[in-house]
């Protein structure tokens, strides 16, 4: 019995439903909100569908069942090309998507951040811009998305309880004159919403097994099944949207489990892929009319690819830590995500714990390395500590998803190639960043700290950005494509700018006013 | 994956009989280690499917010395090699580790278990990058960190369960001042104090 055996069914020459593809944070979202307003939906998610059961408390047995796998290339000067040409995200390809994966940071963005280019200023070789909407826009959205995820210190859900990881971040916060406390997470402290406390199991990246960590897989997604009016197709991936004569976007081709081609017909498509995929599927969708791909008029689709500033420091002690013990990330410094130039760079960052496995350790503390400066750091595996690093990256044009014609996956479709090189300001940035991190760490008696370069993207954001003008991006402040009305774009893909905070709250907060604006539009017949 | 225990069986006179596989065997150099506490004897063996004995014992010790834990057991380095053992399967790699165990003897004059360790370290230094090397630092990186033999060198305690660390010490760190509430959150059943 699977949450999908007695879903409502919609057929494939049915027109009046709005396809939604991809089933995280946005996709999924939006997909529950409009099913709740009485739309029909149908939701094509490329992943399996994997319960809370399926999942495996094992870092690799769990990277091989979760993750985005598909083939990808990279290009460009960031590290990440040399040491994972092939990976240069980690994301997930199941049901629920990334926010199966996620560590359940809940940031808002701070006003200013929505306001980037006044705020900040031209940023040579960056294309700033404002977000079409503002942070008052968005801030009632915000409290919808904090009461729904269960977000901790807010709506009266009591902090997380801080790990031996929080421990020493606290102490070293302290010492630092930071505040410091166990963040604004999407992850249970109580039983809440039907769903367990966190039990501190430490495998937030691998699947709560527990639910106590807010996914789709377990919230959105069921609960837009039992309105009766969305179902679920796992194992469908999209290779292009059509569109008629009048260039409206009218069916989705997408090949089933079994490889079969299939086309269903919409009324309205809100792509929420991530911020690969997503611009990919647009390209991909190529027509005579449209020949550089749907709602790519102005050339904006694929560009502006943000991964945000990271980084992380690990640092080792004389007694031990045990930093895997627990919830992977709670624990959160906001006081360096300030806006000051005198720092020699534009926007903050944030500060959060952060652990990995044993294995995982091995893997990405320093790709490539050998000997002993290697083993040194993992001989002290139990007595380290390690923070996060995430903050805002300029973005840049150059900084591309493009398609690669040389590569095609199983379905013969050209991959995505993801380009980036890092700006001066995400380098001047990384380095405060590894220097407070150190500070931060040495204050508490420290032996060894580590400065760990950037894992394979989690946050990828910004490939069809939302402008106020059609020529400076490729959707409107409702993540309607400036081009083609009924072609919404829902994911993190219409991030103007990065911000710092880890992007989840603000696509859930995106995902709940776009269904509300996609219902009075279909409801007054406008599309 | 890697993560079966040692093996234990005696080693059968059918893995000697084989015409390519060999085996890999060892004594534990700790006596109570956390490793010695899992295995229930203090030899161990590993029979190979696709590599000789000395190619065993060369990818053994080239591990070693690409990842020097002085106080790491044989034992668990030798799931690297039952690793590439397992990729050996592939006629392709199996060339691509024969030749570069040749490599590795004909710049030591023959026989590259016979140096010491100095003159070891600088044969592996000139051949980095290669796609030998590569292989076998790549697999090594995985396969020597994710098995639980490693886990208990290391003090990685991995799954503790649904239960989880909240009962099992995930909070239990002394020797720094506990950090106030409600900087500290609650736990479950915890009631924040007004």
């Amino acid at each position: 019995m699977t949450m999908t055996d007695d879903q409502k069914t919609f057929a494939l020459d049915d027109d009046s439903v709005v396809v939604v593809i991809g089933s995280g944070a946005g996709g999924g979202t939006l997909a529950n909100e409009l099913a709740q307003q009485g739309v029909d939906v149908v939701v094509l998610e490329a992943g399996k569908l994997h319960t809370a059961a399926d999942f495996l408390a094992d870092e690799w047995g769990a990277f091989s069942q979760l993750s985005w796998l598909d083939p990808r290339t990279t290009s460009g000067s960031w590290r990440l090309a040399t040491d994972f040409p092939n990976l240069p995200a980690w994301i997930v390809k199941s049901v629920g998507g990334t926010t199966v994966h996620w560590a359940g940071a809940s940031l808002r963005f701070q006003p200013h951040e929505f306001q980037a280019l006044t705020h900040y200023g031209e940023v040579a070789g960056a294309e700033l811009l404002d977000w079409p909407l503002s942070y008052d826009d968005l801030a009632p959205w915000y409290d919808r998305a904090e009461q729904r995820m269960g977000v901790t210190r807010t709506n009266d859900n009591k902090g997380l309880p801080g790990n031996n990881n929080f421990k020493v971040m606290y102490a070293g916060a302290q010492n630092l004159g930071y505040s410091c406390n166990t963040g604004h997470m999407a992850i249970n402290s109580t039983v809440r919403d039907g769903r367990a406390a966190c039990q501190q199991r430490g495998f937030c990246f691998q699947g709560c097994k527990m639910q106590a960590k807010w996914s789709t897989l377990y919230t959105e997604l069921p609960a837009g099944i039992a309105t009766g009016h969305m179902e679920l197709r796992p194992e469908s991936h999209v290779a292009r949207i059509e569109h008629d004569d009048q260039g409206r976007v009218n069916a989705v081709v997408y090949f089933d489990a079994d490889g079969n081609e299939l086309r269903q017909r919409a009324r309205v498509v809100a792509v929420a892929g991530n911020s690969i995929e997503t611009p990919r599927l647009l390209l991909n969708s190529a027509s005579d009319r449209f020949p550089d791909g749907l709602a790519n008029g102005a050339g904006h689709v694929g560009r502006h690819y943000m991964r945000h500033m990271t980084g992380s420091v690990y640092a080792t002690f004389d007694e031990p830590v045990h930093m895997y013990r627990g919830t992977t990330m709670a624990g959160i410094i906001p006081d360096e995500s300030y806006h000051d130039r005198e720092r020699g760079f534009v926007g903050g960052y944030e500060m959060e714990t952060l652990s990995l496995g044993l294995p995982f350790m091995a893997a990405f503390f320093n790709p490539g390395a050998w000997g002993p400066d290697f083993t040194q750091a993992m001989d002290q595996y139990d007595h380290m500590a390690g923070m996060w690093l995430v903050g805002e990256d300029m973005p840049q044009a150059t900084n591309r998803i493009t398609l690669n014609s040389d590569v095609v996956d199983r379905f013969g479709l050209p991959v995505a190639n993801v380009h980036y090189d890092d700006h001066d300001n995400d380098i001047a940035m990384r380095q405060h960043a590894y220097a407070q991190g150190r500070a931060l760490y040495e204050s508490v008696g420290a032996r060894d700290v580590y400065e760990v370069p950037p894992y394979p993207s989690t946050h990828n954001l910004g490939t069809c950005r939302m402008s106020e003008r059609p020529e400076d991006g490729v959707c409107n402040g409702h993540g309607q494509s400036h081009e083609i009305d009924n072609l919404f774009i829902s994911d993190g893909s219409q991030f103007t700018t990065s911000g710092a905070e880890n992007p989840t709250l603000t696509i859930v907060s995106l995902a709940l006013r776009q269904a509300e604006f996609i219902g009075q539009q279909m409801r007054e017949g406008v599309i | 994956m890697i993560s079966q225990p040692l093996s234990r069986k005696p080693v059968s006179r059918r893995v000697f009989l084989k015409a390519s596989g060999g085996v890999l065997a060892g004594t534990l150099a700790f006596a109570s280690g956390p490793i010695a506490l899992l295995a229930p004897s203090r030899s161990w063996a590993m029979s190979l499917d696709h590599l000789t004995s000395r190619q065993g014992e060369v990818l053994l010790a080239m591990t070693r010395k690409l990842f020097p834990h002085a106080d790491l057991e044989d034992a668990v380095y030798a799931l690297v090699v039952k690793s590439l053992d397992g990729k050996a399967a592939d006629t392709a790699t199996a060339e691509q580790i024969s030749s570069g165990v040749s490599e590795l003897d004909d710049q030591a004059d023959g026989d590259w278990l016979a140096l010491g360790d100095d003159e070891r370290l600088a044969v592996l230094q000139s051949m980095a990058g290669t796609p030998f090397f590569e292989l076998v630092r790549g697999d090594a990186v995985v396969s020597l960190y994710n098995n639980p033999l490693a886990f208990a060198h290391f003090g990685y305690e991995g799954e503790k369960g649904n239960p989880g660390y909240l009962s099992q010490g995930f909070n239990d760190l002394t020797w720094l001042p506990d950090p106030p509430q409600p900087e500290a959150g609650y736990l479950p059943f915890e009631e924040p104090s007004a």
